[in-house]
């Protein structure tokens, strides 16, 4: 796909989010540097791209996060350095960010500086097997409410469905539907798939726009 | 293909509670234990039932009596700081003798202490969650699957009892994400429940729900009421899983996130040669002790694998009658045995280390 200065990854919480960020962010640094992932979670103090920082900071990835970020103190705090995403135009950006509409708030202060220089794209992730986004109608439902709160409109979707460790080849390619079908009732299309490395080799050539994912392990 | 889906523990604790008939949720955020009050946010709506985010813990344990006393499934769940704010609501209930789950996701302490996870709420949960002399159904899940399972078995325990039930997990179970089988739930009715508060309609003699008892000879007699229900659970409702303890010399005692630790530390022992086996309650409260008596007969040493400062410790050496030495492996504060820690524990034991 060409692309665009900022991609933003928004999407239901325990989706996939960060852990796409990380494998699209090092994906890009060879691409397209300087590459820059910044973590604007504010809603799980677990699960953070800071878990990754060793793999980002070995393959040049600036990572902008809290320094709060990854610690024990559950501090809903944005790094920062975060307004570099907008305002430095050399950088590719990659924007990690929140769970559901409560996460995407986090989007508020840079969003007009988003939409006006209108050189982004911000892909919503959807996970078939994840209990509130089970059919396409309420993953819908739940990608409205991201565009409501973070004011960024989504422009496309990234099919992350996997069951964790026990996906199956079979699981991906049971999602394609869903995400068609998710496609077809936002009018937004499908970027690309995701595979975990594992499963990912048997799967190439059987979806289009097949991503292979690197699972980012929680440290500490 | 069976229908599998993939759930953070707390959210598991959340649907499972749903389909087990809870229609009425009070809580007040906590981390790590939010996304239960995040789903119930989200879901109750949709579903006709009651989410309340009240405006503290003390609150929500009172809204839980309220609905406990009209005889529906009601719950509250929290984490460490706040399952002790709720310890006067838990001494009510029993001293009323109301049937409620309470969820903990226990993080380290004491005090405020951190958000990583723990198992030091062992002795809050198992012997004092209030004032009085009381007990709860204490359940300790392992895996995502089993958060919705016991969830579901703390609602039926509950109410065949007409007490609190207790889930007492730990910030990695309820943060995990692991593949559940949702449909596979077993989903019983609720009994009926002729002491509720549901109105008398002028047709029966009213219901009274109270736990403030001014004669002591009245309240001695319920006291021992309560223990003789208590005798039974202990007799009938204890369960715990046990593992390659067949032929095993050393048992490793461990519940909850320490349990799927153990494991894989017996499994290295086994292939070095290590008689060894793990038997993991599940019930806390009432604790196994059957499985533990049974394996005096091939057990020399016992490790009680913790996340605290060791207090499980203590009901093994009560289950075991302090006839073979027991000796702690174990993390605090937010952290976690890893599966070599245990494996030198075991190897420790199987060598005759110290005691």
């Amino acid at each position: 796909m060409k692309t665009k200065r900022i991609t933003l990854f928004v999407g239901h919480y325990g989706s996939g989010k960060t852990n796409i960020a990380v494998n699209y962010a090092l994906a890009l640094a060879k691409e397209r540097p300087p590459v820059a992932v910044a973590d604007l979670d504010i809603v799980n103090p677990y699960f953070r791209s800071k878990d990754s920082l060793a793999d980002l900071e070995a393959a040049g990835v600036r990572l902008i996060a809290s320094p709060y970020a990854g610690g024990n103190l559950d501090l809903p705090a944005l790094p920062q350095e975060m307004y570099a995403v907008t305002d430095d135009k050399t950088l590719t950006a990659v924007l990690d960010v929140g769970g559901d509409d409560r996460g995407a708030l986090a989007l508020g202060r840079l969003t007009p500086a988003i939409l006006e220089e209108n050189d982004f794209e911000c892909l919503a992730v959807v996970n078939r097997y994840r209990p509130l986004t089970g059919t396409p109608a309420e993953t819908l439902e739940v990608l409205r409410e991201i565009e409501g709160a973070g004011g960024v409109p989504i422009t496309g979707i990234v099919n992350n469905s996997n069951l964790g460790r026990e996906t199956t080849p079979a699981d991906v390619l049971a999602s394609v539907e869903y995400a068609e079908e998710v496609s077809r009732l936002s009018g937004l299309p499908v970027k690309m798939t995701t595979a975990e490395r594992g499963v990912y080799a048997s799967l190439t050539g059987k979806i289009p726009d097949l991503f292979p994912l690197d699972l980012q392990k929680k440290i500490g | 293909m069976e229908k599998k889906v993939l759930m953070k523990g707390n959210e598991a604790i959340a649907e499972a509670a749903i389909r087990a008939g809870c229609r009425h949720y009070f809580g007040y955020p906590i981390t790590p234990q939010t996304e239960i009050a995040a789903y119930m946010a989200k879901r109750m709506p949709k579903i006709g039932g009651t989410f309340l985010q009240a405006e503290s813990e003390i609150a929500a344990i009172n809204m839980v009596y309220g609905v406990a006393s009209a005889g529906l499934r009601v719950m509250t769940s929290s984490s460490s700081p706040g399952v002790s704010l709720k310890g006067e609501g838990l001494s009510y209930l029993a001293g009323a003798d109301l049937p409620a789950l309470v969820v903990n996701v226990q993080r380290g302490g004491p005090g405020l202490g951190g958000i990583q996870p723990s198992q030091s709420d062992y002795f809050q949960a198992t012997r004092g969650a209030g004032h009085g002399d009381f007990r709860m159904i204490v359940l300790a899940p392992a895996s995502v699957q089993e958060m919705a399972e016991l969830t579901v078995k703390a609602f039926d325990l509950a109410d065949k009892y007409r007490m609190t039930s207790m889930l007492l997990a730990d910030g990695t179970m309820g943060q995990m994400m692991e593949p559940v089988a949702l449909d596979d739930l077993k989903i019983t009715p609720m009994p009926e429940k002729p002491w509720a508060t549901t109105g008398t309609k002028m047709e029966r003699k009213r219901n009274i729900i109270n736990s403030l008892s001014l004669v002591p000879e009245e309240l001695e007699q319920f006291n021992f009421a309560r223990y003789e229900k208590y005798a039974k659970i202990e007799r009938e409702e204890a369960r715990a899983e046990e593992y390659r303890m067949e032929d095993a010399e050393i048992c490793v005692a461990a519940f909850g996130i320490a349990s799927r630790v153990s494991r894989n530390a017996v499994d290295a022992a086994r292939e070095m040669g290590i008689k060894v086996g793990l038997i993991r309650p599940i019930t806390l409260w009432p604790y196994p002790v059957e499985a533990f008596k049974r394996s005096l007969s091939t057990v020399k040493k016992y490790v009680s694998v913790e996340l605290n400062m060791g207090q499980m410790i203590e009901d093994v050496r009560l289950a075991t009658e302090c006839r073979r030495p027991v000796t702690l492996c174990n993390r605090a504060g937010g952290m976690i045995p890893t599966p070599e820690q245990v494996l030198e524990a075991i190897k420790a034991a199987a060598n005759g280390g110290e005691n």
